[in-house]
């Protein structure tokens, strides 16, 4: 909260921020502070989304208005302070303040409205924007079975991935017989290139609290359990303290807001497991077992966690309830096409020049995703493909960017919506080893509990490593199709039925380069380096010897001073030469 | 979790355990918790601790073994001095994170999942560290590398080398 006439400045301090070195910057800004005994008030925010700019710096002047910083390093950050904040001289080659305009004006902000604006561990901060609004409402004006229908009528389905009404599965769950009914938060975001879940929890914690309590209202529930990755120590710690200090603001915890709706939350922190994202899964780890997934029917809101109805949903599902609540269904369900409603949150990363979090309205095109608010490719390169969905989804070509963003109209592409993770390849990229690479993630995550999963995917990966590798014969490419089909058809789990999806939508779209590959033996994008050739141009080689010391095999000869040559017969293409030379002498073919 | 929380092979931390189960009052359902404050305290789940801890539970050690091989976050051996978390994250992936997994390689001589024979450093793979905008990154206890090149990762890794020398003389 800003207290009036102070001027307030706020560090992004998520993952991102730290990463980068937000908590340098924040000491530096909090000492020069002090040492100049200003009259300023220095604060911690979530992400803003521009992940690519922090660590971020925002100054917001007494009378409201917002200067933002990026870059802000422990070396630049002083001149925030000595330029903008005594001299009433903003450093101009440091502000994004347009950038940032732009970035953020082109996006919908519903489950991350908070994210980046407001203190995370702070409950007034929550409480001014509207927070624990929506769970007074629900409590004091609403029955149980009209917060459901007014869900169901928003059009919310589940952002983690499968896209299933919220509503209904809500209702499900209420209606299922049960003394005692639990909620599930879904935080283990294991897709290895999505990172919104932690965002929203490190960014507004409490907007994830209110929202399972909402549900806990709407189920009959009173106990609620988030899963959370272990690898989110900050998410973890935020929520801890959000539970803490909701409880003890009477907004969780027995009789809330003085009705007799009671609700409590425990963490339960993951411990490393894919597999753990798919709902039986989740309820198997939980119980204190290994995470194996069960055959659904029955579906946990029939029976769960300890056998009972259990409403199992996702973290940027639950932050989207409160807001529905307060605004009403018709406000969210404004936003989106006919089937798809709302907003969704997506992580941008890979070749894109905004890498960030980022929350449009569904059915927008995908190419205005990128080109738009992702700001188009880094250093201009072509693009090829973008992947959503992670290890469940698939690689988007060129010629379909205009496919509006919506669970049905991914869907239609081979890809999934899934849980939000968006990554842009350009031409540099080979597709064949991007199929691998998720095969061989969701290989190594496999549970082992099927067959089709567990050796389907190892016979899978060995034909893509054989083909990477230049050692596939032409028949194989059919057969790992074959296997891929039966993968999905036979596998036990939603994430082995979908683990080919990344092999299934190259295949599809990138055929060619996988034909490169077994007939050329040649990687167009020049990535798999078996198949490629090291040749030393003899101009530009000045013979310091550097090559051919890290030669493993010392196939680099050539007196000093002179230029080398590497033996094409016997190089083993580990590509050392080519990294450690510091002229380019080095040539790729 | 510094070299000096982890403990010599083949001793049984007895109290620690002890410790951790009555915080949970016994309750079997919660193992994942019990283990991940063992090796929270220990630097590592030791594998002789498995069958005294499953007589305190009262369930089967090959419950409890089956579990700590599970999940990928419980190790069975102790860590060296500095951890490399090395993202092996999409983004990470297509920015050549893999150019960076052989520098560390090269450099270290060791792969993902061992420690250097002088229990200086452990390479640990990981699927995403959730920086993808720097990508490639690793993490050395809690530092961020980001934006990584094979040769700026070697001179990261000298430079703790040099420390630890220098610290020896």
């Amino acid at each position: 909260m800003q207290e009036h006439g102070k001027t307030v400045i706020k560090v992004g301090l998520s993952t991102c921020g730290i990463a980068a070195g937000g908590y340098k910057t924040y000491d530096v800004l909090d000492k020069e502070i002090a040492k100049n005994g200003l009259n300023v008030e220095l604060q911690r925010t979530g992400c803003i989304g521009m992940c690519y700019a922090e660590p971020i710096v925002d100054v917001i002047t007494p009378d409201g208005k917002l200067y933002s910083y990026g870059g802000v390093t422990e070396e630049n950050a002083t001149r925030i302070i000595d330029e903008h904040i005594r001299k009433g001289e903003p450093p101009e080659d440091m502000l994004i303040t347009e950038e940032r305009e732009d970035v953020v004006g082109q996006q919908t902000r519903i489950a991350l409205r908070n994210c980046g604006v407001i203190d995370p561990e702070s409950l007034d901060d929550y409480r001014e924007r509207g927070g624990y609004k929506g769970t007074e409402k629900a409590i004091k004006e609403m029955t149980p079975e009209q917060l459901i229908e007014e869900v169901l009528r928003s059009g919310l389905r589940g952002r983690g991935g499968a896209g299933f009404p919220t509503g209904l599965k809500w209702r499900f769950t209420r209606n299922n017989p049960g003394d005692q009914k639990y909620v599930v938060c879904n935080a283990d975001e294991g897709d290895p290139g999505a990172f919104m879940d932690r965002s929203i929890i490190e960014g507004d914690p409490h907007s994830v609290v209110e929202g399972m309590s909402i549900a806990a209202y709407a189920i009959g529930a009173s106990e609620g359990h988030v899963y959370c990755r272990a690898e989110y120590p900050l998410a973890i710690i935020r929520l801890e303290k959000a539970i803490k200090d909701a409880k003890e603001a009477s907004l969780l915890g027995e009789n809330i807001l003085g009705s007799d709706f009671s609700f409590n939350i425990k963490i339960k922190k993951g411990a490393g497991a894919f597999v753990c994202g798919e709902e039986t899964a989740l309820i198997a780890s939980l119980q204190g077992e290994r995470g194996m997934p069960t055959l659904r029917p029955p579906f946990p809101a029939e029976k769960g966690l300890w056998n009972k109805p259990t409403s199992i949903n996702n973290v940027e599902t639950f932050a989207n309830v409160p807001w529905i609540v307060l605004h009403g269904a018709d406000k969210f369900a404004a936003y989106g096409t006919e089937k798809s409603k709302g907003t969704k949150v997506f992580a941008l990363a890979g070749k894109m020049k905004r890498g960030g979090l980022i929350e449009v309205p569904m059915g927008i095109p995908l190419g205005d995703v990128i080109y738009g608010v992702g700001g188009g490719i880094r250093d201009d390169k072509k693009f090829k493909g973008v992947q959503l969905g992670g290890p469940s989804g698939g690689c988007i070509p060129e010629t379909l960017l205009d496919t509006p963003v919506d669970y049905d109209s991914v869907g239609k592409t081979g890809a999934i919506m899934g849980s939000g993770g968006m990554i842009v390849m350009d031409e540099t990229t080979c597709m064949v080893d991007v199929a691998k690479f998720f095969l061989n993630f969701v290989q190594l995550e496999s549970c082992g509990k099927c067959v089709p999963c567990r050796l389907g995917t190892k016979r899978m990966l060995e034909i893509l490593t054989r083909i990477t590798e230049g050692n596939a014969k032409p028949e194989e490419l059919d057969l790992l199709e074959e296997l891929a089909y039966y993968v999905r058809e036979g596998a036990l789990c939603g994430l082995g039925q979908t683990g080919p999806n990344p092999v299934l939508t190259t295949l599809n779209y990138f055929r060619d380069e996988y034909v490169a590959h077994i007939m050329d033996r040649k990687c167009p994008a020049r990535v798999c380096r078996e198949l490629l050739t090291y040749v030393i141009d003899t101009e530009l080689c000045n013979g310091c010897r550097r090559c051919a010391k890290r030669c493993p095999a010392e196939f680099i000869t050539g007196e000093k001073k002179e230029p080398h040559v590497i033996d094409q017969e016997k190089c083993i293409k580990c590509g050392n030469c080519y990294d450690v030379c510091r002229f380019d002498a080095v040539l790729v073919d | 979790m510094a070299a000096s929380k982890t403990m010599e092979a083949g001793v049984v931390p007895y109290e620690e355990i002890d410790k951790v189960v009555e915080q949970y009052n016994g309750d079997s359902t919660l193992i994942i918790a019990i283990l991940q404050d063992i090796q929270e305290a220990m630097g590592y789940v030791p594998k002789e601790s498995i069958s005294y801890l499953a007589e305190k539970l009262e369930v089967s050690p090959a419950k409890i073994f089956g579990i700590v091989t599970f999940y990928a976050q419980f190790r069975l051996h102790p860590l060296g001095k500095y951890i490399i978390m090395l993202c092996e994250g999409t983004a990470c992936h297509v920015n050549s994170a893999p150019l960076i997994s052989k520098a560390i390689t090269d450099e270290l001589r060791i792969e993902g999942g061992q420690t250097t024979e002088d229990g200086l450093f452990s390479l640990e793979k990981v699927a995403c560290i959730g920086c993808c905008s720097l990508s490639p990154v690793m993490v050395i206890n809690g530092e961020t590398y980001a934006m990584l090149t094979p040769d700026a990762t070697r001179k990261v890794l000298k430079e703790y080398k040099k420390k630890e020398e220098a610290a020896h003389n």
